[in-house]
């Protein structure tokens, strides 16, 4: 069977800056891999170029046993060979942003069956009936008519939630969720995450949420500078750290 | 009194003349607006490209255009489209007689060039001010290029782009009276030809006054019901 995900020797700079120095990783279906490290150590980046919202400098990436064609320019920079396959890619990763990026000019429901209506050409109706069901799992029904710009953070990220679920992805990315959330919204977002990992979905989510961690993912990956510095169960990481790095790392985060 | 028999309507009056003139004013303004907003759709694509080169093509355009005289670029139009036009057509086919292009045109290319190099400051605003969150969003599902320009940036662009689009109307009308130098009649045309036959000056300039401030009124009017339409969605703060 092939992998949900599979990445391989992925390298990325931004100018002189080697934010993402040579990253393995493989995901199996239902698996929650969660990536923790400090701001800097190319957590973000790297949930960034498997969608290809930054482009690697080399590397590969494979979406359920499919690979993301790229070619080299003259300049002998990386671009994707297709972009018809990156969209149709895409689909299948769908992404959820720190900062939330509802588009304003919707309603909550709008946003929900925008790309289901036009990018996946279903039935107006259907695609509908979907939005209210996945506003429904999110708890957020009675807003379906709403602009974003009248809901809280919180109801606005799962209202992002939704509207990722419903290109029906076979794999869920993160980008610090729960980041630009005041600390009491933070729990009904994580929540529905939690519901979403029991149904077996695969995530890879970018958290410094490390209860969400501890108490969710399948695996941990501990980013440190770029490269992949420790990786495991959530049990082996959190209690039995083997780097100093991912030592200190904790003893910061968890002390708060 | 003396007023409102020279601004009576028919062959006595200059009432009909005059609003006459008001609907060439407001035909030309309509024009000029339109083919002002396609420059600059093209202007403002070129403004952000990625590319020096087309970069640097809108850049001149916007930098020339808005850096001379409103009336200068009238001047320069008036008399370099009619010997542009005259030179083609002696060259290509030989065609030596004097070519006029109607005056209508002329005028409303022109201020269309003007109007358009302020719209293009406006669109390009309005394009930047779309956050980039938002079109990530949109790559994020899977929506290609020209789906994510029709469905998530003219949208936003728009309403971001009323409020300066709606002044450059504003401005583009008040900027069609420069026409008059070219001979086409519209309502300060109309007011000076009218002021000098009957030794009135003062009621026919105060009647355009009052013309155009009819007009720019009632656009106002207009704009801020089409902004508030557009504004559904956006809180304020």
């Amino acid at each position: 069977m092939n992998k949900a995900l599979e990445i391989n020797h992925l390298k990325k700079s931004f100018g002189d800056l080697e934010v993402l120095k040579d990253i393995s990783l493989n995901a199996e279906k239902g698996d929650v891999i969660c990536i923790i490290g400090s701001s800097g150590s190319g957590k973000s980046t790297l949930l960034r170029c498997i969608n290809l919202l930054d482009i690697p400098d080399s590397g590969e990436v494979w979406v359920n046993g499919e690979l993301i064609k790229m070619s080299k320019n003259k300049a002998g920079n990386y671009y994707p060979q297709d972009q018809d396959q990156v969209d149709r890619i895409r689909t299948k990763l769908a992404m959820v942003f720190q900062s939330f990026n509802l588009w304003s000019h919707m309603t909550v429901i709008q946003n929900v069956v925008e790309a289901p209506i036009h990018v996946q050409k279903i039935d107006k109706n259907k695609a509908n009936k979907l939005g209210l069901e996945l506003l429904a799992k999110v708890g957020i029904t009675e807003k379906a008519d709403q602009f974003p710009s009248s809901l809280s953070g919180g109801q606005q990220q799962r209202v992002a939630i939704a509207r990722a679920l419903a290109i029906e992805p076979d794999i869920l990315l993160f980008d610090e969720p729960t980041s630009s959330l005041d600390p009491e919204l933070v729990g009904e977002v994580l929540r529905v995450m939690q519901s979403l990992a029991e149904e077996g979905r695969t995530m890879i989510v970018v958290t410094h949420e490390m209860g969400f961690a501890k108490g969710v993912a399948s695996q941990v990956i501990f980013l440190h500078n770029g490269h992949i510095e420790e990786q495991g169960t959530p049990d082996e990481l959190f209690n039995a750290p083997k780097s100093e790095r991912l030592k200190r790392f904790l003893e910061s985060n968890l002390a708060i | 009194m003396d007023s409102f028999i020279l601004l009576r309507f028919g062959d006595t009056g200059w009432g009909d003349e005059m609003l006459r003139a008001a609907i060439v004013t407001i035909l030309v303004s309509l024009s000029a607006m339109a083919i002002g907003l396609l420059v600059s759709v093209f202007a403002t694509m070129s403004k952000l490209s990625s590319n020096g080169f087309i970069r640097s093509i809108g850049n001149t355009y916007t930098t020339v255009v808005r850096g001379i005289p409103e009336l200068l670029v009238i001047y320069l139009l008036y008399f370099g489209a009619n010997n542009a036009i005259m030179g083609v057509a002696k060259k290509l086919f030989g065609y030596n007689q004097y070519i006029e292009l109607p005056v209508f045109l002329i005028a409303a290319i022109a201020v269309g060039i003007i109007s358009g190099a302020y719209s293009t400051e406006v669109l390009r605003g309005a394009f930047l001010a779309v956050p980039k969150g938002q079109i990530e969003a949109s790559k994020s599902v899977g929506m290609n290029k020209f789906l994510i320009f029709r469905r998530i940036l003219i949208p936003q662009v728009m309403r971001y782009a009323l409020p300066g689009l709606g002044n450059v109307w504003q401005l583009t009308l008040k900027d069609t009276a420069l026409i008059m130098v070219t001979g086409l009649v519209e309502i300060m045309r109309q007011a000076h030809i009218a002021s000098g036959s009957t030794y009135s000056p003062f009621t026919f300039y105060i009647t355009a006054a009052l013309l155009y401030l009819v007009l720019t009124t009632a656009s106002s009017r207009v704009l801020n019901s089409a902004e508030r339409w557009a504004n559904k969605g956006v809180r304020r703060a």
